[in-house]
């Protein structure tokens, strides 16, 4: 009897999830092996019919001989480490401000949240009429200033700083996530603080930030997995140029498998990245018993 | 008495400075979006004038009748409305009947398998992205909705995980009293658990508009016609013939975000919650 609801209830387990085993096996694992097969063969999808297979020759023409494919990766890295570093900074002066208890502070936490809910075409065409040389807001307001006016997207040295400055306006999310983080410090150990005479720096240095160190990792995780996969505001906004002044990782990848249809060589760079990435973030996760603090562990 | 005083004025002083940096940060923030309600209120001459005005004069509120005589934006967003509209439903229905499974019902090997789930949130798309065109288009999947839409019925790993989370935090006895009552497996799951994740599945919803409404990249390898565009390659596409109307060009972008702003300030503590979720778990 007890045997038989056993049985009853792994069936109904199994038919409730079934949805998603199908496709992860339809949309995620067979593409996986297809794609691992695809990076090692020659297929441009528009000439022949069939891959055919050449080893490990893509990933060897990518390392050794495609120019492009080393300027891509560094502009990626120009933007990761542009974009993220001062983005989590910002993120958090903004979240240790919106969590002072003050009147209407909410209000702030909408205004600067709100722009990371918007994202896409529209916002990307709103960044290249801002940062427009000659009528754009930012030139408008630096001449004003009576600083120099830069070209922006017109500028290869200054187009990827444009859209590093661009992606600062969606840090909402990350700070919101260090607000949720701030709010799970028990005050006590503020209060705790201050009977032994803290001031607001050594109260941050020992109490906020280690305590917060967890949703830095979090924030900063995330923050790498998302600049490497930068995508549709460098398509729209400048198409990796000037010349190849943005060409970033995961625009040469599209242009590799849907614009010459190299779907192999494009494969491969998939798995590239993905191993760039996936070590970055394990280097990463490896520092944080550095310096991250976990309130289970005991500190001797 | 006087420490009091002192301190007391201090505070005002913080306080203030405080009110300063994050008025400062408001503004900057806010500018880009009234920079572009106000070209988008400009006509042709006066959006070239230096120095910017930022009350456009005269207003121009034909742009927002012109942009739709201009390209055929109505189809756009009568496209990207069903997309949308279908990934919701199916992100709804499918993530909430897995988690429910993941929640409340018992099997050897179910552990592994959420595991699973969750590490494949971790699979970037632009590994399977190209495997997926070539099946798609064996299937003759290519130039229609259903890349966009098929998979969303299939449980999105997020969602199952964001209504797993939620779904255990509803107390197993009204299950058993509902069970008591002759409610079976799936009547416990449309009469008890649905009913009362209300937040939880909006929250989803919201998510799917929001990932579905804007996205540029899928539409962008799927979709070949025009007749076929969502309002982001729309936009893009526009864009091609309009390249210094900026009047046009902002006003369209006004239409194009004003649903998910319309709906970030009509639902924002779904959203909050969503990303606490996010960021508490990770």
């Amino acid at each position: 009897m007890y045997k038989k609801r056993v049985i009853k209830e792994t069936i109904y387990f199994h038919l409730y999830i079934s949805p998603w085993l199908l496709g992860f096996l339809i949309f995620t694992l067979w593409p996986i092996i297809q794609s691992l097969y695809i990076s090692l063969t020659d297929w441009e999808m528009q000439l022949n019919k069939y891959p055919k297979f050449i080893g490990i020759s893509n990933y060897r023409n990518l390392l050794f001989n495609d120019e492009l494919f080393w300027i891509s990766l560094k502009n990626t890295i120009y933007y990761a480490f542009g974009s993220v570093p001062l983005g989590l900074i910002l993120a958090l002066i903004l979240a240790l401000l919106l969590n002072q208890k003050l009147r209407g502070i909410t209000i702030f936490r909408t205004i600067f949240y709100l722009p990371s809910v918007i994202s896409g075409v529209a916002v990307a065409l709103l960044w290249v009429w801002i940062f427009n040389p000659n009528f754009g807001i930012v030139n408008v307001i630096l001449a004003k200033l009576g600083l120099p006016t830069p070209g922006w997207f017109g500028d290869p040295e200054w187009a990827m700083p444009a859209l590093i400055i661009m992606s600062f306006w969606g840090v909402g999310g990350s700070m919101l996530i260090f607000l949720a983080g701030l709010q799970g410090i028990p005050t006590e150990f503020y209060e705790a603080a201050e009977i032994d005479g803290a001031n607001l720096w050594s109260k941050f240095r020992h109490i906020t930030l280690p305590m917060l160190s967890p949703t830095i990792l979090f924030n900063l995780v995330m923050g790498i997995i998302g600049s490497f996969q930068v995508f549709t505001n460098v398509y729209i906004m400048t198409s990796g140029g000037p010349g190849t002044a943005t060409l970033v990782y995961v625009l040469y990848l599209f242009q590799n498998a849907f614009l010459y249809f190299k779907m192999g060589y494009a494969s491969a760079m998939a798995w590239i990245l993905f191993v760039i990435i996936l070590i970055l973030t394990l280097l990463v996760i490896k520092s944080s018993a550095f310096w991250v603090y976990y309130e289970t562990e005991v500190k001797k | 008495m006087k420490f009091t005083e002192s301190k007391r004025i201090n505070n005002i002083l913080t306080d203030s400075l405080i009110y300063f940096i994050l008025g400062i940060g408001s503004f900057f923030t806010l500018i880009p979006l009234l920079w572009m309600i106000s070209s988008s209120l400009k006509d042709i001459c006066s959006i070239f004038v230096f120095p910017p005005q930022w009350i456009p004069k005269p207003i121009q509120w034909y742009n927002y009748i012109a942009i739709w005589q201009e390209a055929p934006f109505m189809r756009y967003i009568g496209n990207t409305a069903i997309i949308t509209g279908l990934c919701i439903f199916g992100d709804i229905l499918s993530a909430s009947i897995v988690a429910f499974g993941f929640a409340r019902l018992r099997a050897p090997g179910s552990r592994m398998l959420f595991i699973l789930v969750l590490s494949t949130m971790m699979i970037p798309y632009y590994v399977t992205i190209i495997p997926r065109y070539v099946m798609f288009k064996s299937w003759g999947w290519i130039d229609t909705f259903k890349p966009l839409t098929v998979p969303a019925f299939f449980g999105y790993p997020f969602f199952i995980f964001l209504l797993r989370q939620f779904f255990l935090t509803i107390p197993r006895e009204l299950d058993d009293a509902a069970r008591i009552d002759g409610c079976g497996t799936f009547g416990i799951y449309l009469r008890i658990i649905m009913p009362l994740s209300k937040t939880a599945l909006i929250t989803v919803g919201i998510f799917s508009f929001m990932e579905n409404w804007n996205d540029f990249m899928a539409p962008l390898i799927f979709l070949n016609s025009p007749e076929k565009y969502t309002i982001a390659l729309g936009l893009n596409f526009f864009r091609g013939f309009h390249s210094a109307h900026w009047h046009y060009l902002m006003a369209s972008s006004t239409i194009a975000l004003l649903p998910c702003l319309l709906l970030f300030f009509f639902a924002q503590k779904y959203f909050i919650q969503g990303i606490v979720t996010t960021g508490l778990k990770g």
